[in-house]
């Protein structure tokens, strides 16, 4: 009797693939590991494996074919003694390939047959591999033990109809009920985490041994994205009485969660510039020098680089208006004015206060506000009005000696700009080296908002206001 | 040199002794201290003897109603004494049975007032000094007076009734529960304050047993914790057996006579009546025991007369810890005895979660009985489910009519979005028997599909649990 290849499944939530290449031709002889052929899904390339000797009678989905279903039949292997001139592919389908119900208990049904490992006929290998995420979650392990050719998730019929109504994908989740079942809670918290989502919420509805008897590493990775590493598997790396386990403040959980839902969510991007600093030091010394005393003999403001960085930004904002805009659910928000947020690191966390109408502003406003700003940051009076908005920020680690860094950016907004320290380097200047002050600065993009070119137009613009800081004059 | 334990329970009520028998299995070395009794209130001034009271109550009835079933009884009556007796019987048997499976699994039981002196610090255990005490004799084997030393300290100390100024009970014509189940003989009046599971227990049994019965509540709905609907049905039902019920009602002032108490009662609507009465029952609630036990030495945080807990067990303090009527509402036995165990449990450091307070059954034993779980309707509604309710009448059912008990009601609640069972109310015939089902199901997180496609067997009652959740969702047979 042939022995049926079937399409298999790269990850729980996978239904098709394009048969890439085939690597035997049919009448090849092929032995256990032998690769058979490559399969791409919009993720990664694999490799099927033979799992059983023979000859390969016949390919019957020919190379560079798109989206062939999950379990399809793709190929027949003569086996040990058989005919390979004989072997027919059975009438009605490659989707209805059940084998003849001579050994039922062996068949098994296709998808047990593709996916379980080392029992079916056939295994793959996964060409990229997560470091070290080779590790199948205990729960797939139990399930698959429990019921090795079901492969049955276990999960509570009040779990099981949440899961379903919110398109969660019951694979990726760890119950936390008794033996590993998947409970109400786990799954509400998948669900409010945004982890676990199916690609294809069919994923539950699939044959059950697509599911949960696949190594579960896209899922855990799913799960692993918001949730991360559980307390006790964090405890579990270290020794007892190593650490001291410090409670999380609202501040410190609102940055994890907003920033955490920033990289998840804002495909990021970076741009880097060098930015000449000499003319911009020396107005800023005019106009320093140049500054009026109020009653007491001080200055009536004192200019720093961050200052002009964020007229700068403001400015540009306004050059730019497709870059003055931010992410909205269906639709992108553009905005009128320019508002910078500027990162005011405080103790044991951060504020981003917006500087509205940056552009407008005269930098001794810019100044003063920041001043006030990241005073009342440091005694936690800011208001919330003057936190929230803006559409990008300014985050300087300038004045810690870094020269060039990447920050994450604060959501709703759709661009940050990382600045470093300004410093002088060596640069060549019409074919001669020559001693100038730079700072380098990297704009993260909201690729959703941003595209590059356009992100470019946006710093190019700040640049040019940095290094003709005249312009931000007037 | 002081004994030194594991693990030291003050209280040996159902929450304590249960936790003291799972610590023994857990391989702690385990003492409990009571002061007064084995299986605490619950099992000898609570639960178990007025179930005792109320059989015999059940009984008579029946027996006075024999000839309904075709049968002949002459010359039916009691003999308060010896239902007493019956009921102190009861205790006493199941009391000895606490002692021999403290025994079984080698916990020490110390006998007297126990006070933590100081909670366990670094590798150094607690302490706690236990005063002798003379408010009752010492089983066999118990440990006496002493300091003892222990890693975990566990307070069980259960609840007593509360007590209203002006009102206190006197033991005479003021009773509490401790002398509602023992009567010399029964009072022919009786005016009891609170409709809660105590009040109603009594009123049921008193008024079976022949007595004018008042109860006065200071909600609008008796039984205020159970479902609307069904605390209506049991009102309907009480007063046709003739218990007179105010509610939204208050005592504001007895005096006692030489054998009688008179009570004047305010209602709603200001005006205010006299009540005379052989006996009144105060049965307003219970407050946690958590007085000269040295919490407030130690800083354990107490707030509004209720143990802080963590959901676990522990107390703000570490090694101090605390399960049951201390620990907060709703003080009921089970809730005692499975917190309990999840606190034993959390010190062994096995893998537990807070008790889930949602899916707490609690069953009123009077006639006819009343059991529910979950949220009530009103409550499902307010927390903002879209419901659909199920209600079966015991009317439509065939066992419910062979038994002569056709009068109740089983109703179900589900969130209509999910499908999740969020609550069963029930008045009727043994319903405190079928309530577990529900409970079963709701804690394996069952929607209404599971619940339809499970078998029934029939002819039972649990026929109708069936099909109230058919009603649910439009698909009842029997009505």
């Amino acid at each position: 009797m042939p022995i049926n290849v079937l399409m298999p499944a790269l990850s729980p939530t996978m239904e098709k693939g394009n048969l890439a290449k085939w690597l035997k031709k049919e009448g090849d002889a092929v032995k256990s590991g032998d690769v058979l052929a490559e399969i791409e899904t919009d993720k990664a390339t694999m490799e099927v494996e033979a799992i059983d000797e023979g000859v390969l009678a016949k390919i019957l989905v020919p190379e560079g074919t798109a989206d062939v279903p999950v379990n399809d039949l793709i190929a027949l292997i003569a086996a040990e003694g058989e005919d390979p001139g004989s072997v027919q592919a059975p009438s009605g389908g490659a989707a209805q390939a059940e084998a003849p119900t001579e050994a039922p208990k062996a068949e098994a049904s296709p998808a047990a047959q593709n996916t379980t490992p080392g029992g079916g006929h056939m295994s793959y290998e996964r060409v990229n591999e997560a470091p070290g995420g080779a590790k199948p979650a205990a729960k797939g392990n139990e399930a698959a033990q429990a019921a090795p050719a079901g492969g049955r998730v276990f999960a509570s019929p009040l779990a099981r109809r949440i899961a379903k109504q919110e398109g969660i994908d019951l694979s990726g989740i760890q119950g936390s009920g008794p033996h590993g079942r998947v409970i109400e809670r786990d799954v509400r918290a998948a669900a409010a985490n945004g982890t676990g989502k199916a690609a294809a919420p069919k994923a539950a509805e699939a044959p059950a041994g697509t599911v949960a008897a696949a190594p579960p590493l896209a899922p855990k990775a799913a799960a692993a994205g918001a949730a991360g590493l559980s307390l006790d598997q964090v405890r579990g790396f270290y020794d007892k009485g190593a650490y001291e386990e410090v409670p999380l403040d609202g501040m410190r959980k609102t940055i994890a969660k907003r920033l955490t839902e920033a990289m998840q969510v804002a495909p990021h991007f970076y741009l880097t510039v060098d930015c000449e600093l000499d003319a911009l030091m020396k107005l800023r010394e005019q106009l320093n020098s140049s500054a009026g005393k109020d009653k007491d003999g001080k200055p009536l403001f004192k200019l720093s680089v961050n200052d002009f960085v964020i007229k700068a930004m403001g400015l540009a904002l306004m050059r730019v208006p497709a870059a003055n805009a931010v992410w909205a659910e269906d639709r992108i928000l553009r905005f009128n004015n320019a508002e910078v947020g500027v990162a005011v690191a405080i103790d044991g966390g951060l504020f981003t206060p917006v500087i509205r109408k940056a552009d407008q502003k005269t930098l001794s406003t810019i100044s003063n506000e920041m001043k006030d700003f990241a005073a009342r940051a440091r005694a936690k009076k800011l208001k919330p009005e003057e936190y929230q908005g803006g559409v990008t920020s300014v985050s300087n680690l300038g004045m810690f000696g870094i020269k060039h860094f990447t920050a994450v950016i604060n959501p709703p907004q759709s661009t940050i700009l990382a600045v470093g320290a300004g410093e002088k380097r060596v640069v060549v200047k019409g074919d001669a080296p020559a001693v100038v002050q730079v700072m380098t600065c990297t704009l993260s993009c909201d690729h959703r908002v941003l595209d590059g070119a356009l992100g470019a137009e946006l710093i190019a613009a700040f640049k040019s206001l940095i290094e003709n800081p005249m312009g931000m004059l007037v | 040199m002081p004994d030194t334990y594991d693990v030291l329970i003050i209280g040996a009520g159902p929450g304590g002794y249960v936790t003291a028998i799972r610590s023994a299995q857990l391989g702690f070395k385990t003492a409990v201290v009571d002061r007064e009794h084995l299986g605490g209130i619950c099992l000898n001034w609570g639960c178990i003897p007025t179930k005792a009271l109320l059989r015999s109550a059940e009984i008579y009835h029946y027996m006075q109603h024999a000839a309904d079933y075709g049968l002949s009884a002459e010359k039916v009556g009691f003999d308060a004494a010896a239902i007493v007796k019956r009921s102190r019987g009861v205790s006493g048997r199941l009391n000895g049975g606490v002692g021999m499976l403290l025994k079984k699994n080698k916990v020490d039981v110390i006998w007297g007032e126990a006070a933590i002196d100081s909670a366990a610090k670094g590798n150094q255990p607690g302490q706690v000094t236990v005063k002798e005490t003379k408010r009752a004799e010492a089983p066999k084997g118990a440990k006496g007076a002493g300091t003892y030393q222990a890693k975990h300290i566990i307070v069980a100390t259960g609840a007593r009734p509360r007590a209203i100024p002006g009102i206190e009970p006197d033991k005479k014509q003021i009773w509490t529960y401790y002398e509602a189940m023992v009567p010399e003989k029964m009072p022919k009046s009786l005016l009891v304050m609170g409709s809660g599971a105590i009040g109603i227990e009594f009123a049921s049994f008193y008024r079976t047993m022949g007595a004018e019965v008042t109860v006065v509540e200071l909600l609008p709905q008796i039984l205020p914790v159970e479902d609307a609907e069904i605390a209506g049905l049991a009102r309907k039902r009480f007063e046709k057996q003739g218990i007179k019920i105010l509610t939204g009602a208050k005592v504001t002032k007895v005096e006692k006579g030489s054998d009688s108490v008179t009570a004047t009662v305010e209602a709603g609507d200001g005006k205010s009546q006299q009540i005379t009465a052989e006996k009144l029952i105060s049965a307003v609630g219970v407050v946690g025991n958590i007085e000269n036990l040295g919490l407030e030495k130690l800083g354990v945080k107490i707030d509004r007369g209720i143990v802080v807990t963590d959901g676990l067990g522990r107390t703000n303090v570490p090694g101090v810890y605390a399960i049951g009527d201390v620990a907060g509402p709703p003080m009921l036995a089970h809730k005692a005895e499975h917190e309990g165990v999840i606190c034993i449990e959390t010190i062994k450091g096995l893998h537990t979660h807070p008790m889930d307070k949602g899916k707490i059954p609690g069953c009123t034993y009077c006639q006819p009985q009343i059991a529910s779980v979950g949220l009530t309707e009103a409550k499902a509604k307010e927390q903002g489910f879209s419901v659909k309710v199920g209600r079966f009448p015991f009317a439509g059912n065939g066992k419910a009519i062979a038994l002569g008990e056709p009068d109740g009601l089983i109703k179900t609640i589900f969130d209509a979005q999910t499908g999740q069972l969020l609550g069963a109310h029930m008045v009727g015939a043994e319903v405190t028997e079928l309530i577990q089902g529900y409970v079963v199901a709701m804690t394996l997180e069952t929607t209404e599909e599971e619940l339809m496609h499970t078998v029934f067997p029939h002819p039972t009652l649990s026929e109708m649990m069936h099909e109230s959740v058919l009603d649910a969702y439009g698909r009842v047979i029997h009505t």
